[in-house]
């Protein structure tokens, strides 16, 4: 990896926090280094004109998808909550929110 | 009753099984013992099921159109009641509660799913190496990386423990690491394949897709998939089509554009004199080549890298250990849950990922990186229209080189995603490719495999699979077995 510094900076810490991502000092300072190159190198993009350009979302545009409103059936409760790590009375369960 | 023949294709195995010349139930035993004795060495499957598989085999259905054939599949692919954890650790002890799309229509043609392919967490990586299991190594040398996302897909039907696969294809996972082993990769058009089912890295580029030992297996595996899912909106009503309907036939009069940004210095040497061979054999074949130019090729890595991240960060958001997979152990409140659980749970790329995306879609950010990203989008878009005005596919290298070492990239991500360049524009154009073996590169004293390129309009796979066809039977790449291996 090259040694040097980066011409972007970013607050990597600050941005973990908005990812709900626990990150180390270690990580913090290694991903800073590496998200400023790899937005260096995205820096490219701002020589092209692209004013009048309209964004693409999509590739293969489709509007409007619409199916019959009808009822179908849906996986069981069961199956779905055999596969959280807590679960009780047919609900997640998660630590206490309000107290 | 007739032993297990590694290497034989679907179409092969097909005619096997109708002449009984080998059972269904004989045919997933004998891959059984090849996995056995060779996986270990390999890492292709992170599980397999064969008292499942044998059961679905001893009634399979050999009139279908895959009766009785096992197809390996990419741990980001829903198999209903099979663990499904796209090599993630925060996906440990889930269990896919339905079949996707792709694989219940795989099912209706009477394949039969067998075994967990590795792959890169969340499909993020160009070598196998980020999966949270083991790396899966190159069946030609073992030292090497077999290419990814879709690396245990590509290695196993490279080593012949699979006979075909299924793979996810958001920037070249299911062509490049096609093409670094040696085998078939086919990535269809956004919106043939439905998506349901498959585990969203980045929704607006992946695409399901088969790796085979041969074009025509590619066709028919995508024959079986392909077609409107009211799961997915955006899989698209498309007139049914027979994707094979076009192989046999030759290759006067097709025009094949040969893009110059795609011959550029700083290619592997032998990769150069491969692709430059074949496009000579395509020619022999009647085929007339054409300059082309895509002049917005040296942005699509950094377009990629934008988009793909912004997706991933949105997608990812809802692992969060509540629903499904691990949870952190005693977290002290909810917002701890969250951030402890995602911290265990994902690897470093991942982590990687999900930050560069939320840089660019946060606030002051969102219209310099994102908004920007999807304008240069609609310019590589255009490039590719322009193209196919004047040509019937595209070709070029899969990968501008042949498979590189374990942990070579590993500390330079920049590196990497670079490694990447020849196969992203496909992905965010939504148009349709494949990748097919087209010789060897000696690298450091060994012969490596080639992989070559075609591009084709957007529903444009039949053509695709005609050339590549065509110039498959006329060569002998896709007979070469890896040495390292027996």
């Amino acid at each position: 990896m090259s040694t040097d510094s980066p011409h972007h900076t970013i607050d990597v810490p600050y941005l973990a926090r908005l990812a709900r991502l626990e990150i180390t000092l270690e990580e913090a300072e290694i991903f800073g280094l590496q998200l400023g190159r790899i937005l260096d190198h995205v820096e490219q993009m701002n020589k092209l004109d692209i004013s009048g350009i309209e964004p693409t979302a999509h590739a293969i545009t489709v509007f409007d998808v619409i199916r019959e409103d009808a009822v179908t059936e849906s996986l069981p409760k069961k199956t779905i909550l055999e596969n959280s790590p807590h679960n009780a009375n047919g609900l997640f369960v998660v630590p206490k929110v309000l107290d | 009753m007739s032993s297990f023949t590694p290497f034989q294709s679907i179409a092969a195995t097909r005619r096997l099984l109708r002449s009984k010349e080998i059972s269904p139930v004989e045919l997933l035993e004998g891959l059984e013992q090849r996995i056995a004795s060779l996986d270990s060495s390999i890492g292709a499957y992170i599980a397999r099921d064969l008292e499942t598989a044998k059961k679905e085999a001893s009634t399979a259905d050999l009139s279908k159109p895959l009766g009785g054939i096992p197809i390996g599949i990419k741990d980001a692919i829903s198999v209903a009641g099979q663990p499904l954890q796209s090599a993630s650790r925060i996906l440990d002890g889930y269990t896919a509660p339905y079949d996707a799309t792709a694989i219940a229509r795989l099912r209706s043609a009477g394949a039969i799913p067998f075994g967990r392919m590795n792959m890169d967490e969340f499909a993020m990586g160009s070598s196998t190496e980020n999966s949270a299991f083991n790396p899966t190594r190159n069946p030609w040398d073992l030292n090497r990386i077999p290419g990814g996302s879709s690396g245990g897909s590509a290695a196993a039907v490279a080593s012949g423990t699979a006979l075909a696969t299924l793979g996810s294809d958001t920037g070249g996972s299911i062509r490049q690491p096609a093409a670094l082993c040696g085998c078939v990769g086919l990535k269809p058009t956004y919106g043939r394949v439905s998506r349901y089912g498959l585990i969203a890295f980045a929704s607006s580029l992946d695409q399901i897709g088969p790796l085979t030992s041969t074009v025509e297996d590619s066709g028919i595996l995508l024959n079986a998939m392909a077609g409107k899912d009211p799961h997915d909106s955006t899989s698209l009503e498309l007139p049914d089509e027979d994707f094979t309907a076009e192989i046999g036939r030759d290759l006067k009069g097709l025009r094949v554009g040969v893009p110059k940004e795609y011959f550029v210095d700083g290619m592997e040497t032998g990769v150069r004199s491969s692709v430059d061979a074949a496009i000579q054999q395509l020619v022999s074949l009647g085929a007339e080549p054409v300059e082309i130019s895509l002049p917005h090729t040296e942005y699509a890595v950094a377009v990629y890298y934008i988009i793909a991240t912004a997706e991933a960060s949105a997608n990812l958001a809802r692992f969060d250990g509540v629903r499904y997979g691990r949870r952190s152990p005693e977290p002290k409140d909810l917002l701890s849950l969250y951030e402890k659980t995602r911290a265990e749970g994902f690897g470093r790329e991942v982590k990687r990922r999900i930050i560069l995306g939320t840089y660019v879609l946060s606030s002051g950010y969102y219209d310099a990186y994102y908004l920007r990203a999807q304008k240069v989008r609609t310019l590589i878009r255009r490039d590719f229209d322009q193209a196919f005005t004047k040509v019937d596919a595209i070709v070029s290298p899969t990968s501008p080189e042949t498979a590189f070492r374990l942990g070579e990239k590993t500390d330079d991500p920049l590196k990497m995603y670079l490694a990447d360049i020849f196969t992203i524009a496909t992905n965010l154009a939504g148009i349709c490719g494949m990748s097919l073996p087209c010789g060897f590169s000696n690298r450091d004293g060994v012969d490596l495999p080639v992989g070559l390129q075609l591009l084709g309009r957007p529903f444009g796979e039949s053509r695709l699979l005609r050339i590549g066809h065509a110039y498959e039977q006329s060569t002998d790449w896709h007979k070469r077995r890896p040495g390292q291996i027996s």
